[in-house]
């Protein structure tokens, strides 16, 4: 018996995933199923989330903890209640990238791979997020922020850092994609 | 069968092979790491490139499928610097560790860089160093050595049937690892054959010597009845390792962890004198005041007031040399099934071996298990059922306890009851099998249960799919020589009731020690054997034999087949060759056996078919027996696969083994 | 330059509702049924004589692929796996269609599930992107609710089943084969080839994967016509593409243009020309970090096509046109990718888990000047080890910048090897 188990509302969820793919193939929800527990978790997963998640797939513990070690969006160890994930990658790089990581840092007092004593933010650099054309470009948790600044992300953090929820996408109002003349 | 064209020279080869393996036929040799002719194909290595007309880059010919027409090559430029970048690759963050790696001398990297491999580094950046991961007591792990071939995963998931070992992480980052715990599995160390380099090696033999000093000796393995073949490395009197060798039909290439290392149980609680009991106590003695006082007791006593024990690891010329002499005393009191199971003779052969054979296995389509855990008592036969089932199309059912075997199976229930359930699972099959281990022969209702077994239809025309599991390597053999009661002769319980009556008194134990030896207190005993183990505690005359890595000796295997286990040192201190000790004691009694040598010997020994074969036995009219089955569970010969016999029992290796793996090793209920 | 009544997506900026009424106004779902009544033949044949070719990097045909799919289906179902894994620096065209236009690739995915007899499509999207799934999924479940897909989908009688998978973070997972591991639930390693997909593909039934463009585009192709589409563009690379221009322009973004249009043309008419002036331009990349870079001179006349960019030893790629100007350190960027290869590496085979790193860790090093100038022909061969000699692609992909950097800007590199020796003594 693991310490940890789906709550009532994520085992109906889990369910409904499984039964997306052909009978038989539930080993498909690991995917999902690993970003459920991982978010109720809190942004972890832990070994016995891992084989909780086994077991309800049928799966050995083996083969499901190769696959959780294996995707980046998987933390294995705990992370803060905000993962700043800093694209590091050419087209960010070029326009300013190494700029936004350091004001992260100093606002943020913690270097890359680190979370801040009160667990409130992890920093982590990444690889190419799919933004290019609207770099610089920082994920925090499941929202992407672009065109970024040093001084826009510092005010996306300290946004964040007082439970406000800063504006998405764009931080020069840009619509999405777009040439900023067009 | 297509033709193909390797190195300008066509070749027709079977269907259905890969292109390295139309080479191996065409004689070319093709380097590789991670193909293995056993394993799934993973193609990961990058080594056995080679040139494929029409390919725009070389192909990795492990995977690729011979077609008709192929031109291949593997002597071309393009071959050669292929094969020296993957080898830089390989070495390029692989540690220096040769003078101090147990692989050194036997290392795939090491044969296939001096071969195929460039002459020097060039890379200057740092190396990574992997932390060591725990896999048991056997396995000793240098993950930094290790090049991800993962024939080490492969082996676990599909041979071995355990998912223990894996790959974690991406890129450079992968590790091999398997979560700190010990490899669950009696074939777990297998893996230490198959790693081609450093990083998995043996335990307990490390840092013991290098494999040039060894002398190597074909030999066969008796601590299970399956007749593994192995080779004994040894240098001068001292067995270092136990390897496999390969035998398609048995154990393939692999050999289970009992096999390999219950071979340093082969230095302790050695007999290596003769002892004769004096006041109570052991005294060493010389062979000849051994040999006296054992004929003085057989010649006191009469034929019927005389019985000998043959044990699990007794070899066919000494049991039949000790029949033959209790033949000569008159004495009827013979039996080697000393844990006093009631296998029966009476039907021939076909009513005792395991008549379907090891690969036979790979054709069934229905297999039933009747009080049997097959992973514990053959693991290489366990294996071989493994290997069917991934094969897909067979059905597998168990009465009996619902152990973990490795395979899924239908469990039809705990005690032979469930046995009426049996006609209806193998409707369909077409070369269907049974198999009753040996718990199946130790119950009261035995007879009632082997007759229902042998009524089920697993008998076709040029099929027999009725088995009987062994346990015990020199079962089989003595069975053929018929070392069982004769007429009006006890067989092992009432040997044992007439010796604490007094009735019984000289019992001969030929290396025999799983009985209740403290009904033989009262007997005069005589221990022919190699191990102090119970029979010795009670003996009154011991007399050291040698044991099956000290003799050449012949051992039948469950299936019949009759193979020839070689000498590899010579027995310690002052023991002896088995049947010579026989031969000699013979003399003293007055009634010399007939042969002086052991050719004289194995010229009487009633062997069916030559070495290394299976003589089909003639079908057995089924046993008639109305009585009732109980609905008592079977209770296993086996609980715990590290600890079954005289050797295996003292030794070290398997003590650890039974503290850090027989817990998670025990098989569950599935 | 496009003309704007040739334009496929019509909403790339999402100045529209991106929902199924804004889809319909836009002309989606206008009776796909009529389409699919073309027939299987017909549907494969016209996306083969339009000259569609993968818009994923590989440039394949895509009527051709669709072709390799068993005739009739037998004891296997039939997939049709759509790769929106979008993960290739430089690239972030899926994104506007997953998230401003999904019903486009909706519909595609009918059409093309039909012509290949998939009765089932998983549409496989990168996890970082999860607003964008969040789009996708709404679609899918508005087209359930107006029965344009699911039993008898838009009045055709044909079942067709839409399911949407996040991937969990790995570049490697954009490969096919891969692909099809991670939807099955393990680690994104790709397979061996043979067997191909279409004969083994996803839990071992036939399959084919295409990107996320290239199934969007379809519906429009078999409603204008094959020859409209071939008429755009150039012989042998038709129709139109979405452009990601990213670095160093002054209004970097996504721009759907005709194949064939000349890169110059494009940044300047589209993206406000290269910081500086065209002038000031000192390398692109134009298709995707997985492509050799162009210097300047090269860029002043090239055409952004398949065989155009092949011809001066690069390619189109996924159109990911990543610009440098003079400002650029280009040893350090390309370092920067060298990092990205070794970080995706899935870390199979032995040239790529063991190369990506050494080739990264050198280039570092030559970025800085900490090198041997005979390094740069030993880091040359190592890229030729890999080339060619692993399991699947990514190993060339890691291989080519490299030989990009070397082939046009050499001479950068051993300067800073001389500077950083001059500093030394």
């Amino acid at each position: 018996m693991t310490s940890f188990i789906f709550t009532p509302e994520n085992l109906s969820r889990a369910g409904r995933i499984v039964a997306k793919y052909p009978s038989g193939r539930q080993a498909s929800a690991a995917l999902p199923l690993l970003d459920i527990a991982q978010r109720q978790n809190g942004g972890w997963l832990s070994k016995d989330a891992i084989q909780y998640l086994a077991d309800y797939l049928s799966m050995p513990l083996m083969r499901l903890y190769e696959v959780a070690s294996f995707y980046t969006m998987f933390n294995l160890k705990p992370v803060g209640k905000h993962l700043v994930q800093l694209c590091r990658t050419t087209p960010c790089w070029l326009r300013g990238s190494d700029e936004v990581a350091k004001a992260c840092k100093s606002e943020l007092h913690i270097g890359l791979g680190e979370t801040t004593p009160d667990n409130g933010f992890t920093l982590m650099e990444v690889e190419c997020l799919g933004a290019c054309v609207n770099a610089p470009v920082v994920q925090i948790n499941d929202d992407y922020y672009e065109d970024l600044s040093a001084d826009s992300v510092v005010s996306i953090l300290r946004a964040l850092k007082e439970g406000k929820t800063p504006p998405k996408g764009s931080q020069t109002g840009r619509q999405f994609s777009a040439p900023v003349a067009a | 069968m297509p033709t193909l064209t390797i190195d300008d020279k066509q070749i027709e080869v079977p269907a259905g092979l890969t292109v390295i393996q139309a080479c191996e036929l065409a004689g070319v040799e093709i380097p590789r790491f991670c193909y293995h002719e056993r394993l799934a194909i993973a193609g990961n290595c990058r080594m056995c490139l080679v040139e494929m007309e029409k390919a725009p880059k070389p192909i990795a010919s492990c995977a690729m499928p011979v077609n008709e027409g192929m031109v291949i090559k593997t002597n071309t430029p393009l071959v050669k610097k292929a094969r020296e970048g993957v080898m830089e690759f390989l070495l390029l963050n692989h540690p220096l560790d040769c003078p101090i790696c147990d692989q050194g001398g036997e290392c795939d990297l090491q044969d296939q860089a001096m071969a195929y491999g460039g002459d020097s580094s060039r890379s200057l950046e740092m190396r990574r160093a992997v932390p060591e991961k725990y896999m048991g007591p056997l396995i000793k792990t240098e993950m930094t050595r290790c090049i991800h071939c993962t024939r080490c995963v492969r082996f676990a998931e599909d041979v071995a049937g355990v998912e223990a070992i894996g790959a974690i992480n991406r890129g450079e980052n992968m590790e091999i690892t398997t979560l700190e715990q010990a490899v669950a599995s009696e074939l777990s160390a297998n893996v230490i054959d198959l790693c081609p380099v450093g990083a998995l090696t043996s335990a307990p033999y490390a840092f013991n010597a290098r494999p040039w000093e060894l002398r190597k000796t074909e030999s066969i393995d008796v601590l299970d009845a399956v007749g593994s073949n192995i080779r004994i490395d040894a240098r001068g009197a001292e067995v270092l390792r136990v390897l496999p060798r390969l035998h398609d039909d048995i154990n393939e290439e692999w050999l289970g962890d009992k096999a390999r290392y219950a071979c340093d149980g082969l230095k302790k609680q050695r007999l290596d004198k003769p002892y004769v009991r004096k006041n109570g106590k052991l005294v060493p003695a010389s062979w000849d005041e051994a040999l006296a006082a054992a004929a003085g007791a057989l010649k006191a006593a009469k034929g019927t007031e005389i019985a000998a024990l043959a044990g699990d690891l007794a070899d066919m010329e000494s049991v039949f040399a000790l029949k033959t002499l209790f033949d000569r005393l008159g004495s009827p009191n013979l039996d080697c099934r000393p844990e006093g199971n009631t296998l029966s003779t009476a039907q021939g052969r076909a009513g005792y071996l395991f008549n379907t054979t090891i690969a036979g296995i790979e054709q069934a389509d229905a297999i039933l298990l009747i009080g049997t855990n097959p992973r514990w008592e053959a693991p290489l036969l366990n294996a071989r059922i493994r290997k069917r089932w991934l094969k897909g199309g067979v059905k597998i059912a168990v009465i009996g306890e619902a152990f973990e075997l490795t395979y899924p199976y239908t469990h039809l229930g705990t005690t032979p009851q469930a046995i009426k359930d049996a006609a209806a699972f193998f409707v369909g099959a077409s070369k269907p099998m049974v198999v009753l281990g040996q718990a199946a022969f130790q119950r009261s209702d035995s007879e009632a249960l082997v007759s229902a077994a042998q009524h089920l239809p697993v008998q076709r025309e040029g099929w027999n799919g009725y088995n009987v599991l062994h346990t015990a390597a020199g079962r089989v053999g003595a069975l053929d020589i018929g070392f069982v009661p004769g007429a009006g002769g006890a067989a092992t319980r009432e040997i044992l009731a007439k010796a604490a009556a007094g009735a019984m008194k000289v019992v001969y134990l030929l290396g025999a020690d799983e009985m209740d030896t403290a009904k033989l207190k009262d007997a005069f005993v005589i221990y022919q054997g190699h191990h102090g183990d119970a029979g010795a505690d009670v003996a009154d005359v011991i007399l050291p034999g040698a044991a099956y890595t000290e003799k050449d000796a012949t051992y039948v295997n469950t299936e019949g087949r009759a193979q020839r286990a070689l000498m590899a040192v010579p027995p310690p201190g002052e023991a002896k060759e088995d049947w010579k000790i026989i031969r000699a004691l013979s003399g003293l009694v007055g009634s010399a056996l007939p042969f002086d040598t052991a050719e004289q010997l194995r010229t009487q020994l009633p062997l069916v078919g030559a070495l290394d074969t299976v003589t089909p036995a003639a079908p057995f009219t089924p046993l008639l027996h109305a009585a009732a089955l109980s609905d008592t569970p079977f209770v296993y010969p086996i609980q715990n696969y590290y600890r079954t016999d005289v050797i295996s029992r003292v030794s070290k290796t398997m003590a650890e083994c039974t503290k850090a793996v027989l817990p998670s090793l025990q098989p569950k209920a599935a | 330059m496009l003309n704007p009544k040739d334009r496929i997506f019509t909403n790339l900026y999402g100045q529209d509702d991106w929902g199924l009424e804004g889809a319909k106004r836009r002309g989606i779902w206008d009776n796909t049924k009529a389409l699919l009544e073309k027939g299987r033949d017909t549907i494969i044949t016209e996306i083969k004589d339009s000259g569609l070719r993968g818009r994923g990097g590989a440039g394949f045909s895509a009527g051709m692929k669709w072709s390799f799919m068993p005739k009739e289906v037998k004891d296997r179902p039939h997939y049709l796996v759509v790769n929106a894994d979008e993960s290739e620096p430089g690239t972030c065209k899926d994104r506007d269609i997953l998230r401003h236009d999904p019903h486009r690739l909706l519909e595609g995915c009918l059409v093309a599930a039909f012509a290949m007899q998939a009765a089932t499509v998983f549409i496989y999207i990168r996890g970082e992107f999860y607003n964008e799934a969040s789009n996708v999924q709404v679609a899918i479940d508005q087209a359930y609710a107006a029965g344009l897909i699911g039993k008898n989908a838009c009045g055709s009688g044909y079942d067709l089943d839409i399911v949407l998978h996040r991937g969990a973070g790995a570049y490697i997972c954009g490969e096919e084969t891969a692909l099809m591991e991670s939807l099955e639930g393990r680690k994104g390693q790709p397979r061996l080839k043979p067997p191909f997909p279409a004969g083994v593909g996803l839990y071992g039934c036939p399959t084919t994967i295409n990107n996320v463009e290239t199934i969007a585009v379809t519906p429009e192709i078999l409603r204008r016509g094959p020859a409209w589409f071939a008429a755009l563009g150039r012989p042998n690379n038709t129709g139109t593409k979405i452009f990601c221009i990213s670095g160093h322009v002054n209004n970097p973004c996504n721009v759907e243009e005709e194949m064939g249009i000349p890169l110059k043309e494009l940044i300047e008419k589209h993206a406000g020309g290269v910081r500086g002036g065209w002038d000031n331009l000192l390398a692109i990349i134009p298709g995707g970090s997985s492509v050799p870079l162009l210097p300047k001179e090269i860029c002043d006349t090239v055409l952004m096509d398949f065989d155009s960019l092949r011809a001066v030893q690069s390619g189109l790629g996924t159109a990911g046109i990543i610009v440098m100007d003079k400002s650029t350190d280009i040893v350090a960027a390309i370092a920067r990718l060298s990092h990205f290869y070794k970080h995706e590496s899935c870390g199979q085979c032995t040239p790529c888990r063991e190369g990506t790193g050494w080739m990264w860790r050198m280039m570092e090093r030559l970025a800085v000047g900490n090198a041997e100038v005979s390094e740069i022909d030993t880091l040359l061969q190592v890229t030729k080890q890999i080339e060619g000699h692993t399991i699947c692609a990514l190993g060339d992909a890691a291989a080519w910048p490299i030989q990009g950097l070397m082939r046009h800007f050499r001479f950068e590199v051993e300067r800073r090897i001389h500077d950083a020796k001059q500093k030394a003594a």
